[in-house]
């Protein structure tokens, strides 16, 4: 795409963060190597380069943190509200003045563009720990009675799309709640939570009260299933949502699962177009498609459905694939090639049952993982690219002729997690969000996020609420 | 007798066939707007293509002076600057236009004769609108007799907010006939319009009624240009021309300052109607103090250094 205007290279600089050749596991304030004496490789997927080497946790790990919990549970659950809450302001005061360097980690380690985690992920991140820290002093106002009490420890296993957003949802709520947490990060993504470890020793968190275990699926086995684990809380797939539901069943934890998600976002004839095909665009190339709430079905109404395919071919044909540490890029790296593996398997079985592909016309670099913004056209609700999250930057186009068989295909789904309404009329947007089988409902705009918001959702999607009022429950003993 | 596009001829045949078009446009959610504007506005714009965006934004731009004091003089110093904006560097670009009112069209006519800089007349009791056709369009004649090679009309905002729609649409008709050879520029004052759907079917009003440039505002009223109002008159020009092969500029005006101003508003013409906008042809820049802003940036991109005031000319 040559043009009279091309943008030149406006990288942010790497030297505002430093990356250690080697990390340990962080338990009970110190980090310490895995007992095994494992580690394992963390790369940037937008280049392949090693990006450091880290404590890779097995059992006894996991034992010996959730022992540091337990033991830091007693004194930091007696805390009054108010030294709870010094802590997490102190916390997202320090993420907010290192918001620069962690937002540059992120997009090292996980592929995204350095836009997104400038303007979306951090911000968001230190707001959730704002957020939480307000509450830790009025839980006996949450709705729960008088002093509800908090479990104990939490074991928390996140993913790789939102590494720092995701660990904030996790420990801000199960702190401000007087809960102590073992959080093991994604194998792809161990850095920004260890990056996060050092905060809490900057911000002078008692000894214990957080920990974290970098590692594999077996470790995060391991900590869901330790015996003296009183709450479980898990995003990710939900293959691994089902294995972990099944191993606590019968146990007396609690537990809160955030899976896998196909939201519809929903376009009426009626709609703001050209907004609309922006909320298409933020819906399912936000992050590279990597989100869990994306927007990754359209259905939009048969009388504008040309209109609206033109608006958004022509809208990809804009974006800005590359460096994901340019300030121009729009869309970065995917985040491993296992997920790009993923991806395209899904794809040609897309087009193998006959959909057809149409994909931006952009240069993939030759390094790393990456996967053109593509849409799928003729797809009906039989084939598989309308009923199996892709996990990545794959829209499936489907039309509808009524507002009920745009609610009926939407709410047709294994999953219930996000879905997005576009229409000028704001009785319609009632009138079909109520009828709608889905978490999170978005009108006139998509994957726009709030600590003061629940999120969370129906069917396959798992169960339990993060965030808002909501978030406090899952992890007090009500 | 310039017409309406025939794609849309059945649209002007009545008050409520034009009315019935306008509200027939997809809405416009404020809210998504000014979020993708502002979202552009964080484009980072950097050495190479700064320099190319600095030299392009000056050749944007229509110098303007609209005041009651202006005089002779005053004009025949912002059209030498118009020709030679920066005497230190001869590279530099022209501007695109002086923009002043018709009784000083000649001055300026005569101070720029075979510069190659137009002269832009504003008309029609600019800035209110507010006389009858007849003065308008005499307002129009004058500055045209002048010298004019562009006007710049406001539309009746009276008519309009009163759903007087065809009202308007034949005033710019009746004002691009007596334009003759001279490019015509529609303000519709959107901060007068108040609402994003309004500015939209005011686009489609002077799109329809055969205007060379759909422009946001006067500069005599709190709200002139922004990035948002800019971008959905960009939509319209694209949109019009997607479906009628018409190619119509679009003019920004007041309240753009500053070279970053004026790079994020580029931003937005090269990614909302595309790079065939990028061109003094078909977007300009209405303001007066930018220019030496983008001057004062370009003498640092060539040199390293801020020259500061001094080393720019104050007109």
């Amino acid at each position: 795409m040559a043009s009279a205007f091309e943008y030149a290279p406006a990288p942010e600089s790497r030297s505002v963060v430093d990356i250690a050749p080697s990390y340990g596991l962080f338990i009970d304030g110190e980090f310490t190597e895995a007992a095994e004496g494992k580690v394992f490789k963390t790369v940037s997927p937008s280049s392949e380069e090693v990006l450091s080497e880290v404590a890779r946790a097995g059992a006894a790990d996991v034992d010996r943190a959730v022992k540091a919990a337990r033991k830091a549970f007693e004194k930091w659950s007696a805390l009054p509200g108010s030294e709870r809450a010094k802590y997490l302001f102190r916390i997202a005061r320090i993420i907010q003045e290192r918001s620069r360097e962690l937002a540059v980690l992120e997009t090292l380690d996980n592929g995204k563009p350095i836009k997104e985690t400038r303007d979306a992920d951090l911000p968001l991140v230190a707001a959730h720990f704002f957020y939480y820290a307000g509450w830790a002093d009025k839980l006996d106002h949450a709705g729960y009675g008088a002093n509800p009490r908090p479990l104990g420890v939490a074991g928390q296993v996140i993913p790789w799309n939102f590494p720092l957003l995701m660990l904030a949802w996790k420990i801000a709520p199960a702190l401000a709640t007087g809960n102590t947490v073992v959080l093991k990060p994604a194998e792809t993504t161990p850095l920004s939570a260890l990056f996060f470890a050092d905060i809490c020793r900057q911000a002078g968190l008692p000894k214990g009260v957080v920990n974290i275990l970098t590692g594999y699926g077996d470790a995060g086995e391991a900590l869901v299933s330790h015996p003296d684990v009183d709450k479980v809380a898990f995003t990710g797939s939900t293959a691994v949502g089902k294995a972990i539901a099944r191993s606590v069943a019968g146990t007396d934890k609690k537990v809160t699962l955030e899976l896998g998600g196909k939201g519809a976002n929903i376009v009426f004839d009626d709609a703001p177009i050209d907004q609309a095909v922006e909320g298409i665009v933020t819906g399912i190339f936000f992050n590279q498609g990597q989100v869990c709430c994306a927007g990754s079905r359209l259905l939009v109404q048969e009388s504008v459905q040309d209109e609206v395919l033109d608006a958004l071919k022509r809208r990809l044909s804009t974006l800005r694939l590359g460096d994901p540490l340019d300030k121009n890029t729009d869309i970065g790296a995917i985040n491993s090639s296992e997920q790009l593996a993923r991806i395209t398997s899904l794809v040609e079985t897309g087009e193998a049952e006959g959909a057809e592909r149409w994909s931006a016309p952009c240069e993939l670099p030759s390094s790393g993982y990456w996967f053109a913004p593509t849409l799928f056209t003729n797809v009906t609700q039989a084939h598989t690219v309308a009923r199996d999250e892709i996990f990545g930057p794959v829209l499936s186009v489907l039309s509808f002729r009524t507002p009920d068989e745009a609610v009926a295909k939407a709410n047709n789904s294994q999953y219930g997690l996000s879905a997005g309404i576009w229409t000028e009329k704001g009785s319609r947007i009632l009138a079909v969000a109520n009828k709608l089988r889905a978490g999170v409902v978005w009108a006139n705009t998509f994957n726009k996020f709030d600590p003061t918001s629940p999120f969370g959702g129906y069917k396959e999607s798992g169960y339990g609420r993060e965030g808002g009022r909501h978030g406090l429950e899952a992890y007090l003993d009500v | 007798m310039p017409t309406t596009a025939p794609a849309f001829s059945d649209a002007t045949a009545s008050d409520s066939a034009l009315r019935r078009f306008l509200f027939g446009l997809p809405g416009v959610d404020a809210v998504g707007l000014e979020a993708r504007a502002a979202s552009l506005g964080t484009r980072s714009i950097k050495t190479t293509a700064k320099a190319y965006a600095i030299d392009l934004a000056i050749s944007m731009i229509d110098l303007t002076t609209l005041e009651g004091a202006d005089t002779p003089g005053k004009v025949r110093a912002l059209a030498a600057k118009a020709v030679n904006p920066d005497p230190t560097d001869r590279t530099t670009p022209r501007t695109a236009a002086v923009c002043v009112y018709p009784d000083m069209a000649a001055t300026a006519a005569a101070a720029l004769a075979g510069s190659g800089v137009k002269v832009a007349s504003v008309a029609t009791a600019f800035p209110a609108g507010r006389a009858a056709l007849d003065v308008k369009l005499a307002d129009v004649r004058d500055a045209v007799a002048a010298g004019a090679d562009e006007i710049d009309m406001v539309i009746d905002r009276g008519a309009f907010l009163s759903g007087r729609f065809l009202k308007v649409y034949e005033e710019i008709l009746a004002v691009k006939a007596e334009c003759g050879a001279a490019r015509l520029k529609v303000i519709f004052e959107t901060g007068e319009l108040s609402t994003y759907d309004n500015i939209r079917r005011a686009s489609w009003i002077g799109m329809l009624a055969g205007a060379d440039f759909i422009k946001t505002s006067t500069g005599k009223v709190a709200t002139n240009a922004t990035p948002a109002n800019t971008l959905l008159m960009l939509e319209a020009v694209r949109d019009f021309r997607a479906q009628t092969g018409v190619q119509i500029g679009v003019k920004p005006a007041g309240g753009i300052r500053t070279t970053k101003d004026a790079v994020k508003f580029l931003v937005l013409v090269n990614e909302t109607a595309g790079e065939d906008w990028l061109d003094p042809h078909w977007f300009r820049f209405g303001a007066s103090s930018l220019l030496n802003d983008l001057l004062m940036q370009r003498q640092k991109l060539s040199t390293g250094r801020y020259s500061g005031p001094d080393y720019v000319t104050v007109d």
